[in-house]
């Protein structure tokens, strides 16, 4: 009988690993166990389409036992907490199970409670969420109701997944009350913990000036302390005020619950603080971290966590082999935001390089950091591409987890 | 590369003001930014998160944010940015003379 692999969390990360896995590993070399709370598989980029009725909330949903190739065990359990020295998982439910390899793929956690008032009078009303498939149908109910008066999109603080999201969310707002004739009527803020309305100086420039072309006002360095639904007030730690009508609120984020019940798994958050170039736990070579439960300086995405893969399928294998580490993630990141009116543009970046102009991945490509309509299509064709490409293992012809440099203009910011 | 002068000493810093180089630092260059980012006394509290914040980035080679500051440094979040109104982990960090911490993308 050949080792045992034990992969938490059934998300984009776990499943793609466990596939991955199993492509490359025979069953009698490898046994694969992935553990999953639930059933369901939501295609988390797609809430950003239900509020505005783009996107069907059923149709985002699919089984997640259904998502991994045959050979592999699924085990539909609450994971209680890790033994890194005794190598074992613990059931909420009572049971166990052991690993001779353990991979952290169960994602980041939403904590609407964690900030003062944010779950409190207005919360599914006039304080909404789109991060997760509930809020999401509450805020296109929301939408539909609202005839005029202050949004604001507020990122309550760093990190939270897909960054690019709420400013996603905020430019299809402008689309969105423009289609329904009371764009006039409307007040559009965005308001963020971040100095720009991007981390890195190429993009926030780009993103902050198209915020204004489209007439969004931009608020910085708010870092959300307090939520008055009753009176319509976001109020920041430096107590400055941002007014509202309807509030759409990215909440903290944090990692699974079990990873603070687990010594020496996770940090202050509940991430898991592995080696940024190998996604190796330090101290416990046989554990690691995929995902946006990985407690590194990466975006929070489906797409890193693609990336991530590569290197991590390979690291593996080389310590099962008993082999050095060789595979080296570079950060890479690569997200289509959804500008509005049909278009989108494309931004690949990693550890070390910010988001630059050029093209994507060759310089015959993609454009990158400007509105297309192709990236447009790009986005929505990549719905197709995660349930029957990247879920299942494939790699993406001429795409590797290396950040391409050709193809990248090199501006002063 | 810029340099800023604490305390009658020559330092190398970065594009904006935050130390590149930790263990030139000493506490009366804390002080002295302190009063130039408009905080004119440091006290106990103020050392406490300082100090932290050092300890922090010699134990992870970047400063922590605001949110772990809040959970682990003892001062809530709250209090920190009463202590520090400009953004705390920005302020502490340059009044520590740590590089600036590193913000997730
Ligand atoms: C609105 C929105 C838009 C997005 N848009 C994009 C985009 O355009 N492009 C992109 O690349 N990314 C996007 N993302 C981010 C992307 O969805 C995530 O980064 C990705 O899902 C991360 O995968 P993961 O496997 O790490 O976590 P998840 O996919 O969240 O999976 C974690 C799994 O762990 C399980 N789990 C957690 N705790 C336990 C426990 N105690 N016991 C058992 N199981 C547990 C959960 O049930 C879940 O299945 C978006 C996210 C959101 C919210």
């Amino acid at each position: 009988m050949g080792k045992h692999i034990v992969i938490l969390g059934s998300g984009t990360a776990g499943t793609m690993t466990a596939n991955r896995l199993r492509r490359a590993y025979d069953e009698s070399e490898l046994r694969i166990t992935v553990v999953d709370q639930d059933d369901s598989h939501v295609y988390q980029p797609g809430l950003l389409f239900v509020p505005f009725g783009l996107a069907q909330p059923h149709a985002l949903v699919r089984s997640r036992p259904h998502q991994l190739h045959d050979g592999v065990d699924y085990r539909r359990a609450r994971i209680d907490r890790v033994d890194l020295d005794a190598r074992t998982v613990y059931f909420a439910v009572g049971g166990w199970i052991a690993y001779d390899v353990l991979v952290v793929a169960t994602g980041a956690r939403l904590l609407p409670e964690e900030t003062e008032g944010l779950t409190g009078p207005g919360w599914g009303e006039n304080v909404l969420t789109f991060y997760d498939l509930p809020g999401a149908v509450g805020l296109h109910h929301a939408l539909e109701r609202f005839e005029g008066g202050r949004v604001v999109v507020d990122v309550a603080d760093m990190p939270v997944k897909c960054p690019v999201a709420p400013l996603e969310f905020a430019f299809l707002a402008d689309w969105y009350f423009q289609r329904r004739g009371i764009r006039d009527r409307v007040e559009l803020t965005y308001a963020t913990p971040l100095d720009g309305a991007f981390t890195k100086p190429v993009a926030a420039k780009a993103l902050s000036g198209l915020l204004e072309r489209k007439g969004i006002e931009l608020v910085t360095e708010f870092t959300l302390g307090e939520v008055d639904g009753k009176g319509g007030r976001l109020v920041s730690y430096d107590e400055r005020e941002v007014p509202f009508d309807l509030a759409v609120v990215v909440p903290l984020h944090g990692g699974a619950e079990y990873v603070e019940r687990s010594p020496g798994l996770g940090d202050e958050l509940g991430f898991v603080p592995v080696d940024p170039h190998t996604l190796q736990l330090p101290d416990r070579p046989e554990v690691f971290a995929i995902g946006d439960a990985a407690g590194l300086s990466a975006s929070k995405a489906g797409s890193v966590a693609h990336f991530e893969g590569e290197v991590l399928v390979r690291n593996i294998g080389r310590f099962l082999a008993g082999q050095p580490l060789d595979g080296s993630f570079d950060g890479h990141a690569n997200c289509f935001v959804e500008t509005g009116f049909h278009r989108a543009l494309l931004i690949d970046f990693n550890y070390d390089t910010e988001p630059l102009p050029g093209h994507f991945p060759g310089p015959v490509g993609l454009p990158l950091m400007k509105e297309s309509h192709a990236a447009h299509l790009g986005k929505l064709a990549f719905e197709w591409l995660y349930w029957h490409s990247l879920l299942p293992g494939r790699e993406l012809p001429g795409i590797g987890s290396a950040m391409p440099e050709r193809g990248k203009i090199h501006l002063p910011a | 590369m810029p340099t800023a002068t604490y305390d009658g000493t020559l330092v190398p810093v970065d594009d904006e003001g935050f130390f590149t180089e930790p263990e030139r630092w000493t506490e009366p260059m804390g002080e002295q930014i302190a009063k130039e980012l408009g905080i004119d006394t440091l006290t106990d509290r103020h050392w406490t998160v300082i100090r932290f914040m050092r300890e922090q980035y010699a134990a992870k080679g970047t400063g922590p944010t605001v949110r772990v500051l809040g959970k682990t440094s003892g001062v809530s979040v709250k209090e920190l940015y009463q202590l520090f109104p400009k953004g705390p982990a920005k302020t502490a960090a340059k009044i520590a003379g740590i590089p600036k911490p590193r913000g997730c993308i």
